[in-house]
């Protein structure tokens, strides 16, 4: 069966690139858009206590809204097509995101953000030198668990016409091709793998060295 | 012995200071006044919620007054800008709070590159500091703060606070975590440190030992008030009311001879064979205990060469508690 998808594959060689290089964009781009909006939205709300509790609900809420319910919702509102499907992962992709800004700036020792205060460092300087610093570890793994959802979650594209492997999958259902399916389902399994490493390797490389374990 | 605080200019002056946070009903500070010479290190004590830790921190300026006026050297805190007040007064806390992703240099350098200084200066001075903390730069500058035991971390504190020589540093029970031994030798060392940097200090603490061992003027609060502020041997050998008795202790003629150095009160004479031995330097606790311990009145005094200086009796102690101590009131 391997052995037929391999053939399905090479077969089909410019159709798998174009739909691996749509599931990449489509999943590196709704990454970044939700990072731009989740991070700013975490560090305000992280000193604004009741900001903070607006955004953890709303953020639970959001997690707990399955990926095709809100490809779904998508439809009827924007249409079809890469653009629907990009608002949608970015969607997807904000929580874990926000939730992790938040948690990992308000998680930081008191102690530590009045030292620093009393010693004479400005709301923005105590961000810059102190909060961000010690939040971005949290803030990795955030973006590391968004990001196996948005890869995943892209393979549903495919039910609204925003493409990537998804195609491969939803074709090879309708069909009963499993090698069909299988082209789509192991490059995703491998991508979402190969993200999970490298955010992994990442979140300790920019974790300070005075936090690392000994 | 510690100097006697001195009756000029205040170093720091608070009037009528008063603080009501929304959430509670009662004052936290309560139309406080208190006048802080140089180079004295005042103790404010008193029980939970007495506004000690308030009154500490507005300061400079974390919790700003209701009413009242802090002046520091004259000019009134609240007439300049709060973030450069807190780069001109030291700043030491319980919990420490070193940057643990920051090396111990780079704390102790954290008010220096505020204040803009030079990469070369930051380094000798950081190097400087460690070393009066008694931390050797060489083996401890590149570290980072868990490496370091709670002693060692509150001395990179204490020496990030003096990293651009402020004149005030504000102490909230700096010592307050260690276990004792540590906590002894600390508040020695630095006692030693701060006199000899004529830092003005304010100093808060809940540990009635500690307020008499640091302080040279005590202020007893309670319920946002100042109930007395004096000499901590004033405040034994006089406390206003039942509150201070209490707060001090039962045992307050002993801490008063604590405070006391044996050799201010030897006499002249020939210690009877077999006599204990005190030295001159030690309190008059101490040669209390021996005498008793020994059940003899008269114990020998030596020096640090083991010359004879005399003899302590149980008289000269008894006549060292009825004498009226140098009394300082605000």
């Amino acid at each position: 069966m391997l052995e037929q998808a391999w053939q399905f594959l090479v077969s089909h060689p410019a159709q798998f690139a174009a739909a691996l290089g749509v599931h990449v964009a489509l999943s590196a781009a709704a990454l970044a858009i939700a990072a731009g909006i989740a991070i700013p939205t975490g560090i305000y709300a992280a000193h604004r206590p009741r900001a903070a509790f607006a955004a953890i609900n709303v953020a639970n809420v959001g997690r707990t809204l399955p990926s095709l319910a809100v490809l779904a919702l998508v439809m009827p509102l924007l249409g079809t097509g890469f653009l629907p499907s990009l608002f949608a992962l970015s969607l997807l992709a904000l929580p874990p995101i926000m939730l992790n800004t938040l948690v990992g700036i308000r998680g930081i020792d008191p102690e530590i953000v009045d030292a620093a205060r009393g010693m004479g460092m400005t709301t923005r300087g105590i961000l810059a030198k102190i909060e961000w610093p010690l939040a971005l570890p949290v803030i990795f793994a955030g973006l590391r668990t968004a990001a196996i959802q948005v890869i995943s979650g892209a393979v549903l594209a495919a039910f609204i016409g925003g493409g990537g492997l998804g195609d491969f999958i939803t074709a090879g259902i309708a069909m009963m091709a499993v090698p069909q399916l299988l082209v789509g389902a192991i490059p995703v399994t491998l991508l979402a793998l190969g993200a999970d490493y490298a955010f992994g390797a990442l979140q300790r490389r920019i974790t300070p060295r005075g936090l690392r374990p000994a | 012995m510690r100097p006697t605080p001195e009756r000029k200019q205040p170093m720091i002056d608070i009037e009528h200071l008063s603080k009501r946070f929304a959430e509670s009903g009662t004052p936290a500070v309560d139309d406080l006044s208190l006048s802080i010479g140089e180079g004295e290190i005042c103790v404010l004590i008193g029980p939970s919620g007495c506004g000690k830790t308030t009154t500490m921190r507005m300061i400079n300026r974390m919790i700003e007054p209701d009413s009242g006026t802090i002046r520091i050297a004259g000019r009134d805190v609240t007439h300049i800008d709060a973030v450069e007040l807190r780069r001109s007064v030291g700043y030491v806390i319980q919990q420490v709070g070193l940057f643990p992703h920051m090396t111990i240099a780079e704390n102790v350098a954290t008010v220096p590159q505020l204040l803009g200084w030079d990469a070369a200066r930051i380094a000798s001075r950081v190097d400087a500091l460690l070393a009066q903390v008694d931390m050797d730069p060489g083996r401890y500058r590149d570290r980072y703060p868990r490496e370091l035991s709670g002693g060692q971390k509150q001395r990179v504190g204490v020496a990030r606070a003096l990293a651009a020589d402020p004149p005030v540093m504000l102490m909230d029970e700096p010592f307050g975590a260690l276990d004792p031994i540590t906590r002894a030798a600390l508040q020695d060392e630095f006692l030693r440190l701060l006199y000899e940097l004529r830092k003005t200090i304010v100093f808060v603490t809940h540990d009635i030992d500690e307020a008499l061992k640091m302080g040279t003027r005590i202020a007893i609060l309670r319920a946002g008030r100042l109930v007395q502020f004096d000499r901590p041997e004033a405040i034994l050998a006089h406390p206003v009311n039942a509150f201070v008795e209490t707060f001090v202790g039962n045992d307050r003629a002993l801490k008063r001879l604590g405070l006391l150095t044996v050799g201010r009160f030897a006499v002249a004479g020939q210690p009877p064979a077999g006599a204990p031995v005190v030295a001159v330097d030690s309190d008059l606790r101490d040669a209390l205990s021996a005498l008793l311990a020994a059940s003899v009145d008269m114990a020998a005094v030596i020096d640090g060469a083991g010359a004879n200086r005399g003899v302590i009796t149980l008289r000269a102690i008894r006549a060292a508690l009825a004498e009226p101590p140098a009394h300082v009131r605000q």
